[in-house]
């Protein structure tokens, strides 16, 4: 069960990652092209932050996780800092990835989490791998192998979701269906209704949630994580939401009907989450005023502490490094 | 103590020893398991190490090489098998886009081997026959090997297992119980990036590797006939190449011929000769040849396929020209 500040904690983080976002948004719109603050695009989860928040709360301290590209609230919830997030957007000295990779490709074995290639679907495979060790050390922990609407029809998926099931390998297949792969809706991607209809045909269990209520995702993917720690094998929790801007921000996805957009905007992550911790009696607007201050005041001091640091420039070390010791 | 073993018997060998000296050494394949591999390589294995140590999965090789990487991330040394070389191209994006560049881009070890039995002359045709060792010299983060006698197979290999990075290991299918030498019982390197001298020459230098030594060693008995002596440099680990020394046997005869069983165009032999002509240019009696199978698919026929493979007569022929200069 959760607690009152289980929920709170995820409340912030639910902001803390639209706030990054929106900030991310609003560079790749405004910065001087020819000198850019931020390098590339940015591929946001804005709208639809509960599903990435909400399962990755459900992870214990041992547990994997291979987060997708929609993944920036697990990333900040499992110890990635926003100002590490920030530095591998401006791909600074300090970056995670040391300017060698940029945006939503990152991940840290040190906080458990692989790292994203662009390939979709493709981390499905070596999530299993970490689950599969877990299982040969003979250790009761789990991980969670995030991927699209989009990358549900790779065949890397298919093979993932097979190989875990006969396997009983500890992993739960957290969809993150948002209706849109690029500019191709869900209902031209697959014949099947739901994506979780899927698991039968791989003989695993699955569940259908409201993705963009955190709590809600944190239950199913929560009860799948213990199944799967017990032994019981992998599930899929299909997290149904929509993805509330382009691809990329340079996609203004002027292909999504307009009422699309506003039917979810009813639905909108953060807006949920208060209504819920209000009717709880958890929390009230002025404390979510001061947690959305709070985080603004903290997200525009980590911009002026990673704008300190210097360009990755190529050097000796820069072009070193493709191989381990 | 030293005894002759088989090929195959000292791959054998040495995932067994591995295994039994460091229980992070686990291997995974198609019927590998009690079936003992389609070559019969891991026979009996199964029944001499700790459970899961040997197993055999689902017939996926992207969802194979996907868990090697994840499970090389968690700490594990994985030895994956292709069963048939070729079908790693099913595979190719976890060895290419996730594998070779993860170490660069995150800072996290791979330590795997991919075992990958390769090679033709067994009229098995197209999809069992190929040498595609050179699609992976061109990817950076990866190391490519491919062992030409029973006690490179069995040192090279351990080598690998040890490595930490990503190691290709191109095992010669035909080798396995053909080639027959001396072998330790206890476990050794072959260090990576050395070539092997086979024999030495004063007229010229054969540099090969692999299923095309034996066919270079009976040309140098032949050539011996009519007085042309030949040097037979076996490359042995294709990346990281040992350049030096390369370049260095070729000085000792200023002709060399570059023999190799994938076809010639566009093959690993093009990167010797420019490797010599860039750097020993003064040194060069004569143009480099390159010697290897012609650009067809490889036929199953056993009079056709011998057509496609590179034959004694133009080993011989090439040495005579060179010798003409």
């Amino acid at each position: 069960m959760l607690t009152k500040e289980d929920k709170l904690k995820m409340y912030h983080y639910l902001v803390l990652t639209r706030t990054f976002e929106d900030w991310i948004f609003y560079i790749c719109h405004n910065q001087d092209q020819k000198n850019p603050m931020v390098i590339g695009k940015g591929y946001l989860s804005t709208g639809q932050e509960a599903i990435s928040v909400g399962a990755s709360y459900a992870m214990q301290e041992n547990d994997w996780m291979a987060p997708s590209h929609r993944d920036v609230g697990a990333h900040l919830l499992r110890g990635m800092s926003m100002k590490d997030l920030l530095l591998q957007y401006m791909g600074r000295e300090g970056s995670p990835t040391k300017g060698r990779d940029g945006n939503v490709h990152l991940g840290k074995s040190e906080l458990k989490s692989l790292a994203f290639i662009s390939h979709m679907g493709a981390m499905t495979a070596p999530a299993n791998g970490v689950a599969f060790a877990m299982k040969y050390k003979g250790e009761k922990n789990a991980v969670i192998s995030f991927y699209g609407d989009g990358a549900a029809q790779q065949g890397i998926v298919h093979e993932a979701l097979n190989y875990a099931a006969v396997q009983k390998l500890p992993v739960v297949f957290v969809i993150n269906n948002n209706r849109w792969a690029i500019s191709t809706p869900v209902s031209t991607q697959t014949s099947v209704e739901n994506l979780a209809d899927r698991a039968v045909g791989y003989g695993m269990p699955s569940s259908i949630c409201e993705g963009n209520n955190v709590y809600e995702v944190y239950d199913h993917v929560a009860s799948a994580l213990d199944r799967a720690r017990a032994g019981e094998g992998p599930s899929m929790v299909e997290c149904k939401s929509m993805r509330m801007s382009g691809h990329g921000t340079y996609d203004m996805a002027k292909y999504v009907p307009e009422e699309e957009f506003e039917e979810w905007k009813k639905k909108d992550p953060i807006k949920w989450a208060e209504r819920i911790l209000k009717e709880e009696g958890l929390a009230d607007d002025a404390y979510f005023e001061k947690v959305k201050a709070d985080i603004k005041e903290q997200l525009n001091k980590d911009i002026a502490e990673a704008v300190k640091h210097e360009q990755v420039r190529p050097g000796p070390q820069e072009l070193a490094d493709v191989y381990a010791e | 103590m030293t005894r002759e073993l088989f090929y195959a018997d000292a791959i054998r060998e040495a995932l067994l020893q591995e295994m039994q000296r460091d229980e992070n050494v686990y291997c995974f394949g198609e019927d590998i398991g009690d079936y003992g591999g389609v070559f019969g390589v891991t026979m009996g294995l199964i029944k001499e190490v700790r459970p899961m140590q040997v197993r055999s999965t689902p017939l996926s090789e992207a969802a194979i090489l996907g868990e090697a990487v994840g499970a090389a991330i968690y700490g594990l040394r994985p030895v994956p098998e292709i069963q048939f070389g070729d079908f790693i191209s099913v595979a190719m994006s976890q060895v290419v886009d996730l594998m070779a560049s993860y170490h660069y881009r995150v800072g996290t070890a791979l330590p795997l081997t991919i075992r990958i039995p390769s090679g033709g002359m067994l009229h098995i045709g197209n999809f069992h026959s190929n040498c595609w060792e050179n699609w992976f010299t061109h990817v950076p983060g990866l190391k490519v090997v491919v062992p030409s006698c029973a006690y490179d197979a069995k040192g090279l290999l351990v080598s690998a297992i040890r490595d930490n990075n990503p190691v290709l290991f191109f095992e010669q299918k035909r080798m396995y119980r053909v080639i027959k030498d001396e072998v330790p019982e206890e476990l050794y390197e072959v260090p990576f990036g050395q070539v092997r001298d086979v024999c030495d020459g004063d007229d010229l230098t054969i540099f090969s590797y692999g299923n095309m030594i034996p066919l270079a060693e009976e040309a140098a008995r032949e050539l011996e006939k009519k007085k042309i002596s030949a040097a037979i440099v076996d490359v042995r680990s294709l990346l990281p190449l040992d350049k030096d020394g390369i370049i260095e046997r070729f000085r000792r005869t200023k002709r060399a011929i570059v023999l190799h069983e994938a076809r010639t165009f566009s093959g690993f032999g093009g990167e010797i000769a420019s490797l010599l002509q860039e750097e020993a240019f003064d040194d060069m009696a004569a143009p480099i040849i390159r010697i290897g199978s012609i650009h067809t698919p490889v036929p199953m026929s056993p009079n056709l396929e011998k057509a496609y493979l590179p034959s004694l007569n133009q080993v011989l022929e090439a040495a005579d020209k060179l010798m003409r200069y």
